[in-house]
């Protein structure tokens, strides 16, 4: 288990890989309790602040009437403190990509606010967002389609450098493509090849790769490792945490792989159609679940002994995800939660924190 | 081999595998698509018999000859002479310059502003991408001949305002085809990629986008060559296109069909049988890139 510390260079068998998404060993426990007490003090860089993102839905050829919003990301409050990685777990259509998209402004948020060192990127203009843009970085799910397949990979990575002018000259991000692909594990060589050329693993560090080029100081993993092999996935992570700890990055870690998020995260926000249901440390989170959706999607984790997966009980969250075109009232998971009394139907959930650091959206508990 | 010999032709061995893959490329191109290969073959005659011209045509293709009117297809003029006693082979062999530069010349300038046109609408899309579009529709609703004749009608004729007569009608056929396309790959991700860092617009559309629309592009192109050589054939048949003495297989015809279809029928079928061939060879091949570029339509 100590290759878990190891590079992310090192090829890996599936079977370190197995452990990584199982469970997490008590060395890597202990170092993470001790950088949890250490965020605890460090200054926040990322406020979100009742962020909203709601998708007009149009209809009509010529006259465009709106019929109806898409609430994709409802009134979502957090932050995520310097050097910290904050976990954003939820099914797929709960609003964790969105999250992300409006904070890199690839989206434009229909209302809240999102600091980033203090400036509001909700209304910051165009030029002075084009400087903050290099501090904020992003890594894509699919590495197949975030590489322009008409660029070699030393262009893709370079030139982020080049429009930022980050490095003095052409020699100079030449030489930072090598170090950054050294760095990322990949041979210097990449740096004439193709997209197609490669394979997904080798694709995902040359994002990551363009990712660091520019120093960013965040970076938005948006399901980053979900589309690779178990076994790269491992390489991926690590890859991930050696960076995080060489150059002090904060992560906003999007994905719905619960043990992936568990081995790499601080803090972890469950989402559910469009809100926060619960933020708590790691550990906490993991480890006592308050909101019952966190405890349902805690459950349906599988266990990776056929004998145990056999016998154990499921406890199955009755029905399918509402649609966020038509929200329910209330709490929004009222209609599928065990423990619903009349009142969720009525009334929104304050977002309360129930224990020290461990917030949860729910009226009964 | 020996390892010193082996990295002695380190450079040839690595350039070699690249043209040999090029030249079994046409190979396979020609053997799935034997139609578009054809066409291929008439394309390559027509340029260099355009290139090569002044060695090709036995005669000047513009001295009148009043001593050898109306001389039928025979040893001295393999196709005949027309009312002037001008050859008609060389002739046609010149007109294939004409041809090729109306062609290619209004095909790759038409295409060329529909690229950036097309892409540039598709990516800003919203109020931009529907009043662009619109104003395409309005060009779109004339016929190519008929929004050609009235850029003529504009402009006066001449080789040149030919050209650019053209050009015109092209631009919002070519927009519309490349706008499609680049829509879909306006959602790909590196393209959000390219916007999270803060590339700018101009640097998003020519670097990221343009490249990724290049197969639709050159369909486009092959396609519009031999509409081009028709449409030029036409308007000089009208009149209003390349003026005479130039040698024009559009001029030919109508200097040639009306008065002489009888009494001298070589005058006007020659250069019908060149332009027919021309822009079936253009339409062949065209169809045949087409085939090649996109994979659902493409048979193993």
């Amino acid at each position: 288990m100590t290759n878990m510390e190891s590079t992310g260079a090192a090829g890996q068998s599936a079977e370190a890989a197995m452990q990584v998404s199982t469970l997490v060993p008590d060395t890597a426990l202990e170092q993470r309790r001790q950088s949890e007490r250490r965020f605890a003090l460090a200054p926040d860089l990322v406020t979100v602040r009742n962020l909203k993102m709601h998708f007009p839905v149009t209809e009509g050829a010529l006259f465009n009437k709106v019929a109806a919003h898409v609430r994709a990301v409802d009134g979502i409050s957090f932050t995520i403190r310097k050097g910290e990685t904050l976990g954003l777990v939820g099914e797929s259509g709960c609003g964790k990509t969105t999250t992300g998209r409006c904070i890199l402004r690839l989206d434009h948020p229909t209302g809240g606010e999102i600091l980033f060192d203090g400036k509001n990127l909700v209304d910051l203009d165009d030029k002075s967002m084009r400087a903050l843009r290099r501090k904020i970085q992003v890594i894509f799910q699919d590495p197949y389609s975030s590489l322009n397949p008409r660029m070699k990979i030393g262009e893709i990575i370079s030139e982020p450098m080049k429009v930022h002018r980050t490095e003095p000259n052409k020699a100079a991000r030449d030489a930072r493509v090598m170090e950054l692909l050294n760095m990322c594990g990949l041979d210097p060589r990449f740096a004439d090849r193709y997209p197609h050329e490669m394979s997904g693993g080798q694709r995902q560090r040359v994002g990551i790769a363009r990712a660091l080029s520019v120093r960013p100081e965040f970076i938005i993993c948006d399901e980053a490792i979900s589309a690779l092999d178990v076994s790269i996935q491992a390489q991926i992570i690590n890859l991930l945490e050696d960076l995080r700890d060489q150059f002090g990055l904060t992560y906003l870690f999007i994905a719905h792989d619960l043990s992936v998020v568990r081995h790499l995260c601080h803090r972890v926000a469950v989402m559910y159609l469009g809100k926060i249901v619960e933020l708590a440390e790691c550990d906490e989170l993991y480890g006592n679940p308050l909101h019952p959706y966190t405890q349902a999607l805690l459950a349906a984790v599988p266990v990776p002994d056929p004998d145990m997966e056999k016998v154990r009980s499921y406890r199955i969250v009755k029905g399918e995800v509402p649609s966020p075109m038509n929200p329910p009232s209330g709490c929004v998971f009222h209609p599928r939660c065990p423990l619903a009394v009349e009142n969720c139907a009525k009334t929104v959930p304050e977002f309360r924190e129930l224990r020290p650091g461990h917030w949860v959206a729910c009226s009964v508990i | 081999m020996t390892l010193a010999a082996n990295l002695g032709t380190k450079v040839e061995l690595a350039d070699k595998p690249k043209l040999r893959s090029r030249l079994s490329a046409v190979g396979r191109f020609a053997r799935r698509n034997p139609l578009g290969a054809a066409g291929g073959v008439v394309i390559i005659v027509m340029v260099l018999v355009a290139v090569l011209a002044d060695f090709i045509a036995p005669y000047n293709p513009v001295a009148n000859a009043f001593d050898r009117m109306h001389e039928p297809p025979g040893l001295e003029n393999w196709l005949g002479t027309d009312q002037y006693g001008r050859d008609v082979f060389s002739r046609i062999v010149y007109g294939a310059r004409t041809a090729l530069l109306v062609g290619f010349a209004s095909s790759f300038v038409g295409a060329a502003f529909g690229l950036v046109l097309g892409v540039a609408s598709a990516y800003f899309g919203g109020k931009i991408d529907l009043i662009f579009q619109r104003i395409l529709d309005i060009f779109m609703a004339f016929p190519l001949i008929i929004l050609a004749l009235a850029v003529i009608a504009i402009f006066g004729t001449g080789a040149q305002n030919v050209i650019i007569a053209i050009t015109i009608p092209f631009i919002p056929r070519c927009a519309r085809v490349v706008r499609s396309s680049a829509l879909a790959i306006r959602e790909l991700p590196y393209i959000d990629a390219a916007r999270a860092n803060g590339f700018s617009h101009a640097r998003i559309i020519l670097r990221h986008m343009i490249p990724n629309v290049m197969a639709p592009f050159l369909i486009m192109i092959t396609a519009f060559v031999g509409q081009a050589i028709l449409l030029e054939a036409s308007l000089s048949y009208l009149g209003l296109g390349v003026q005479e003495p130039t040698p024009a297989w559009g001029l030919m015809l109508q200097g040639g069909a009306e008065e002489y279809a009888e009494s001298a029928p070589w005058i006007a079928i020659f250069p019908g049988i060149a332009i027919s061939l021309a822009v079936f060879g253009f339409s062949l091949f065209g169809d045949a890139v087409r085939d090649e570029f996109d994979p659902k339509l493409r048979s193993r």
